[in-house]
């Protein structure tokens, strides 16, 4: 694991504890699953009796104890695997291309061959709980001349690669829906609870998602199954009795017992790996309350104030922002701990560095819209603006260059990098022939211009260094893929070399390939929207805390500390909501995603633009509302002013 | 003019569709000669029919249970409505902005207008989902959300402020629906305005909505057979959800934990909270008096220290008045209450008996007082023109110079009667501070404004 070496005191002392209390728990709900699934799978209506004694029995046989060893161990993996891949920001592939790359990347790659191979364990647990004829891989039998031999089992070989299929589509599909995706949730509840509710609904998934997996692994099967079956009899050297029919026929896979013991252990499997995802997600989302400001200075990292500025674990981000926003709403102690001034000095330090901290993420949402916007004012339509790939590099970029001062510039990026599952993998290697494979460097086709554009200015610093975005600047950038061939024939974009440097000369004609991977990358219009509001969830907590703060100061703040920076709280908001307004009136960006909610996967991030939109417009009226007429003696720009009088006049 | 029925008179001409695929294909099935050639097998007829009777006997078992879900759901919304006789009434919810001076009001014919004073257009909502209307309220901190509880669904309007369109498309409403969620009969935005709850009297559950992202959580708790009636406490940390059975539930809002309090005698029909989200004044069908409930202690630790018993605090058992008309009779069941935003005036509106002619649908107003102890000091009644009922009212979230009460009448008139007080201070009544009013509404015959301000000492 790379990351144990720089992972800090927080991942430590509270994240693996999480995780390792909720793969206890979903250890300590493997037997009752058990249970029920040798139930499931052995009940018969004829003799209820006899099947629950022997479901006993087997419960405590050997066999029955080892199988359940190795699914605990599985368990253990499972979880281990989710505390590794696990994301609060979620990897939007903003083309079917991006998605490609992402299904291929070493590290998912990874990941789909271990659930692979952990569903072989499961199904073979499954086959000797069964019991029947899936126990065995081999038995005996006489060949027609009355030499006795072993013949191959094919309805175990049946079930163990039914396993296989349906670990590895679970993982693919996996990355396809975000599975390692940990949202927050808006209403908070206690853990029992939260499961309690979601259980039905784990169940549900798993059982259609199971019955989808047995019929294309059925289907597969039937077409491609001599393959394995011819490989196991050569490499085990078992015979395939003649006198049994082969399963991958029609006749022989119509059979309905078969059919529905494929499925009971299919749902037994993702059951039990989506109910570790689940107290996974439940565990790890809980909230933690970090002291305001503690007496020891050791401790003083710790603080919220502190914590907040940390960079580095996304998580511990996400959840001090989290418990920052639940302690400006609920807990007037802890606010007066905010408000209160330095012991020595008398300086608001605490206020001071939240206010900074939540006020320099709004700031860097607002420039990823201006710029963002500003990429499709000059090409005049939406181009991907591949956050995927586009944080990818950007980590890369920035673990690479290490301490160089680059970094420096950009700490923005840098924040909402690391989580990104890739930043982890390649940390610490500079880009490995490996990896640059598949990640989508500066120099090849495969990455959108708004990506060249928006990695290019780490060497010129200019545009992400300003506050202003200036669309001259970035219109340098050679534009040599930046529309589709059309508009290179009439030949607008002109690339300059002396902007950046880095890009190789591009054949003037795109060969066809290159022309059908263009057209790939066209296609998910919506995902670049959802894309650069992928980590909002952030910036949401951070409006909500800084409004609920400065709504309680009118009363609370004994020392004025809030007023000081209520101007640029109030400026900060408007401008973001002025560019929020802009991006909503982009194609796509208002158009509701479609809601699947067959699927454990979390599509919470798909929604958090209109999530975001709501609560600045609902924090900007917080303030106005609590100060009223007060606002007039704050001092903000004219054009702001005009602003804010809509927002007095309730006419947003 | 009424709004009646007459504008969604061509709606009979067309059946609603509400079949599945599935209903229409087993009804194709059934219908058809060519399936009735192929017999069934009988032991398949028989145990079909044996299940069938089976189901029919648990679902009549639940209903006897909880009688309410035998109702039809029109008959539901009137049932469990806050409005009197919300059936035949004109206005079937009301609502005033948080923050300005504007009001929805739901029709009987299933649009909602929208009034503003400061504004020439007055919106009409129409959505071919909005049927029904039970309950509407306006989004706090937001100028243009509109909540509305509809029969199968719920509708959150976006309606600009600043838009001269008197017909907003269906296209800003965003619909919120889950499976067995219908009829809704009560919402409640947050004071925050996060979130929205929504309850219904057939479903158990109560649905908390994250609106922007139309999500939502489902908070559910066994007994009760429904949710009717939600009311969020202005200070957001409780929530009073009352079910159709002898039992309502206390929400804490910061970990939704809930607090059950079964009542003796019937279903806890409406409640209010104080503003500063410390007292819970409830009613109970079928009991003609007013309880309390205090809650004193931080968020959080509610069923710990919380109250042990709900206290009486008024008694509105009938009472004959002699007027110049005749003698009337006051008192009974109550229909709802509200409690005016700065916690002075509780208006609280009796049923009455239609049938008896002395026995009128009334609003008293009550004086309340925190100190030393909480007491009700009777203030008076208000009463509409001859042959009028009150059937709704809601206080003025923002009246700068007391409380104004909003009444809707059952001929269709809406009036503002306001009271005039310093706070905390001694009330001045009288209609000659009527000529201060702020709201000169656009709607016809205007400010009827015929309270009696009897004042009786008990």
């Amino acid at each position: 694991m790379v990351s144990t070496e720089q992972s800090c005191w927080f991942i430590r002392k509270v994240i693996c504890w999480r995780a390792v209390a909720s793969i206890a728990w979903a250890v300590l709900l493997l037997p009752p699953i058990t249970l029920v699934f040798v139930i499931i799978s052995k009940f018969s209506f004829l003799h209820p009796i006899q099947t629950i004694s022997e479901c006993l029995y087997l419960l405590t046989s050997a066999s029955g104890i080892f199988s359940f060893i190795l699914l605990c161990g599985v368990i253990l993996i499972v979880g281990f695997l989710h505390l590794e891949y696990y994301t609060v920001i979620p990897t939007i592939a903003c083309s079917k291309i991006a998605l490609l790359g992402q299904l291929l990347h070493p590290r998912h790659f990874i990941n789909s061959l271990v659930h692979c191979f952990m569903g072989v364990i499961v199904a073979w647990c499954c086959a000797v709980t069964m019991g029947l004829r899936y126990e065995t891989l081999g038995y005996p039998c006489t060949e027609s001349d009355g030499h006795p031999q072993m013949c191959l089992n094919e309805y175990h070989l049946i079930l163990l690669l039914a396993g296989a299929f349906v670990g590895f589509s679970h993982s693919l599909l996996g990355v396809i829906y975000n599975m390692n995706y940990v949202s927050f949730h808006t209403v908070q509840q206690y853990k029992y609870l939260r499961f309690k509710r979601c259980l039905p609904l784990v169940v549900k998934c798993s059982a259609t998602q199971a019955l989808y997996s047995v019929r294309n692994y059925i289907v597969m099967y039937l077409f491609l199954g001599y393959i394995p079956r011819a490989w196991i009899c050569k490499t085990l050297n078992l015979h395939l009795d003649s006198s049994v029919h082969p399963l991958d026929s029609i006749a022989g896979l119509l059979d309905l017992s078969l059919l529905y013991h494929l499925w009971s252990s299919a749902t037994f499997l993702l059951l039990t790996w989506n109910i570790t995802l689940l107290l996974f997600r439940i565990f790890v989302t809980e909230v933690y309350s970090f002291p305001v400001q503690s007496s020891f200075t050791e401790d003083s990292h710790q603080c919220l104030p502190k914590v907040l500025t940390e960079k580095q674990p996304m998580i511990l981000k996400f959840l001090a922002l989290q418990d920052l926003a639940l302690l400006s709403q609920h807990s007037p102690s802890r606010r007066c701990e905010v408000f209160s001034l330095s012991q020595p000095g008398g300086h608001p330090h605490n206020w001071n560095a939240i206010s900074k901290e939540c006020l320099s993420l709004l700031t860097d949402l607002t420039q990823r819209l201006v710029a963002y916007h500003d990429t499709v004012a000059t090409n005049g339509r939406a181009k991907s603006l591949s956050s995927g790939s586009e944080r990818k590099t950007s980590s890369e970029t920035s673990v690479t260059s290490g301490t160089e001062d680059l970094m420096s510039p950009r700490p923005v990026f840098l924040m909402k990098t690391p989580a990104s599952v890739f930043a982890r993998s390649v940390a610490g290697t500079p880009q490995s022939p490996l990896t640059s494979l598949f990640t989508p460097d500066l120099d090849s086709p495969f990455a959108s211009p708004a990506l060249r554009r928006l990695t290019a200015p780490v060497d010129q610093c200019s545009p992400w260094y300003g506050t202003v975005q200036s669309p001259h600047i970035m219109r340098r950038a050679p534009k040599l893929w930046s529309t589709s061939t059309d508009s290179q024939v009439n030949g607008s974009p002109t690339p300059s070399p002396a902007s950046v440097p880095s890009p190789k000369p591009e054949p003037s004609k795109p060969s066809f390939l290159a022309q059908f991977l263009q057209n790939r990358k066209e296609q998910l219009p919506e995902a670049s929207s959802q894309a650069l509001f992928a980590d909002s969830q952030a910036h949401i907590w951070a409006l909500e805390g800084l409004s609920y703060l400065v709504q309680a100061s009118f009363s609370e703040d004994q020392f004025g500390v809030v007023q000081t920076t209520l101007p640029s709280i109030l400026s900060c908001m408007l401008v973001l909501q002025e560019a929020v307004d802009r991006h909503f009136k982009l194609p796509h960006a208002s158009s509701k995603p479609v809601r699947s909610t067959s699927s454990m996967g979390d599509s919470t991030y798909k929604t958090l633009r209109f999530a975001l939109r709501a609560t600045l417009k609902t924090a900007i009226y917080r303030i106005t509302t609590t100060f009223g007429d007060h606002l007039n003696a704050v001092q903000i720009s004219a054009e702001h002013r005009k602003r804010l009088q809509q927002f007095l006049e309730y006419k947003e | 003019k009424l709004h009646s029925r007459t504008e969604s008179s061509s709606k009979a001409a067309f059946l609603d569709h509400s079949e599945t695929l599935w209903m229409r294909m087993t009804c194709k099935h059934t219908n058809s000669p060519v399936i009735d050639a192929f017999a069934v097998p009988k032991w398949l007829s028989m145990s079909s029919g044996c299940i069938l009777a089976l189901l029919r006997w648990v679902s009549s078992f639940h209903g006897s249970l909880f009688p309410h879900l035998t109702l039809s759901s029109e008959d539901m919304i009137a049932e469990f409505s806050q409005v009197l006789n919300w059936s035949d009434c004109v206005v079937r919810a009301f609502a005033w902005h948080p923050h300005t001076d504007k009001f929805a009001v739901a029709l009987l014919d299933d649009s909602i207008k929208i009034y503003n004073p400061k504004s020439a257009t007055t919106p009409t909502l129409k959505h071919r989902l909005q049927r029904s209307v039970a309950a509407v309220q306006w989004k706090p901190l937001c100028a243009s959300a509109l909540a509305v509880a509809c029969q199968n669904c719920l509708l959150v309007w976006h309606v600009d402020p600043c838009s001269l369109s008197t017909r907003p498309s269906s296209g800003c409403a965003q619909v919120l629906s889950h499976p067995g969620h219908s009829p809704v009969t009560s919402i409640a935005w947050s004071p925050s305005g996060s979130l929205l709850l929504s309850a219904s009297p057939m479903d158990s559950t109560m649905m908390v909505w994250d609106v922007a992202a139309e999500s939502c959580v489902p908070l559910q708790r066994v007994g009760g057979g429904g949710v009717s009636f939600l009311s969020w406490s202005p200070d957001g940390s409780h929530v009073l959800a009352s079910t159709p059975s002898a039992l309502f539930r206390v929400w804490e809002t910061r970990m939704w934990t809930c607090e059950r309090w079964p009542c003796v005698k019937g279903r806890c029909q409406s409640g209010c909270w104080s503003p500063d989200g410390s007292r819970l004044l409830f009613t109970v069908q079928g009991e003609m008096v007013i309880y309390a409930l205090t809650f004193t202690d931080a968020p959080g630790q509610l069923s710990h220290s919380g109250p042990q018993a709900a206290a009486v605090v008024a008694d509105l058992s009938e009472t004959t008045f002699s007027t110049p008309d005749g003698d009337i009779v006051v008192g009974g069941e109550i229909q709802s209450l509200v409690w005016d935003p700065r916690g002075e005036r509780l208006a609280v509106l009796l049923k009455g008996d239609p049938q008896a002619a002395d026995r009128p649908a009334i609003i008293a107003v009550f004086k309340t007082r925190a100190n030393p102890i909480f007491e009700l000091l009777p203030c008076g009644f208000v009463q509409g023109e001859a042959g009028a009922e009150p059937r709704l009212m809601q206080f003025h979230p923002n009246f700068q110079h007391g409380a104004l009460l909003t009444v809707c009448w059952s001929n269709g008139r809406i009036t503002h009667v306001p009271f005039y007080f310093v706070s905390a201070g001694v009330p001045h009544f009288g209609l000659s501070g009527s000529p201060l009013l702020p709201h000169p509404q656009q709607r016809p015959a205007d400010f009827v404004n015929q309270s009696l301000f009897t004042e009786f000492l008990s």
